[in-house]
């Protein structure tokens, strides 16, 4: 879609969608929001992106070598933080017991390992949208 | 024939579901099986045991998170599946090279 206004309306738009995405993910376990909503906020940011700049461009934005890696690294560090509950003589994703830091009620950085599972999973649900949309717009311009 | 079994089939399936959903207790009553001392125990101490007032977060980050790795997990083979089905190569064609090489 090569059009002068939609090009420059998302240009504009694209900082604030994922300045939101950003702040769900990281007020997950304060305000309503998490993980999975934030992270689709910042893949649609993406995705909205691509529509406007076509895929080429989208490609370079998001190459897929990165979101490959994001993709496999999130998930291998929820995993990690569940195995420090293991090393420190608990169950496997543990908490409070485990020594995160718990904090005061109310703060970005409180409440342990939640922010940082949110975080993961953030990561993860965006580029799999970013990965699944950048696919299925190659497959449809091969044809 | 083949007509006749089938919706035997699910008319049966149908009677099935109607007189099991007729045998669910009203929504919202205090008195549902699902409202039990797990809902109350969540409410009083989730916010002694995690430091985080969103409660859905709590359990589905904290209490169960592996479940969410699970699910984490779903995303993970939804999108190799969709890999593989739309970028992975013909083995055949890779077959024909190997041969010429």
């Amino acid at each position: 879609m090569d059009d002068l206004i939609v090009r420059n309306v998302s240009r504009m738009i694209i900082p604030f969608i994922q300045l939101y995405g950003l702040f769900v993910i990281f007020h997950g376990h304060i305000s309503p929001g998490g993980g999975f909503p934030g992270g689709a906020i910042l893949g649609a940011s993406i995705v909205l992106y691509t529509l406007a700049f076509g895929a080429e461009k989208g490609h370079q934005k998001m190459p897929h070598s990165i979101s490959k890696w994001l993709e496999s690294g999130a998930i291998i560090f929820y995993m990690l933080i569940g195995m420090v509950g293991i090393f420190t003589g608990y169950v496997f994703l543990t908490n409070k017991a485990a020594g995160f830091y718990m904090g005061e009620v109310g703060v970005v950085f409180s409440g342990g390992f939640i922010p940082m599972i949110t975080l993961a999973i953030g990561i993860k649900v965006g580029s799999t949208m970013i990965t699944l949309f950048h696919t299925m717009i190659d497959e449809e311009e091969e044809h | 024939m083949k007509k006749f079994i089938m919706f035997t089939a699910l008319g049966g399936l149908l009677i099935i579901m109607i007189s099991s959903y007729m045998q669910m207790p009203p929504m919202g009553n205090v008195e549902n099986p699902s409202y039990n001392e797990v809902a109350v125990y969540y409410l009083d101490e989730a916010l002694e045991d995690t430091h985080a007032p969103n409660v859905v977060a709590d359990i589905i980050m904290d209490y169960r998170a592996l479940d969410t790795l699970g699910e984490a997990t779903v995303l993970f083979t939804s999108i190799a599946a969709v890999l593989t089905i739309l970028v992975g190569k013909d083995p055949k064609l890779g077959e024909e090279d190997s041969h010429h090489g």
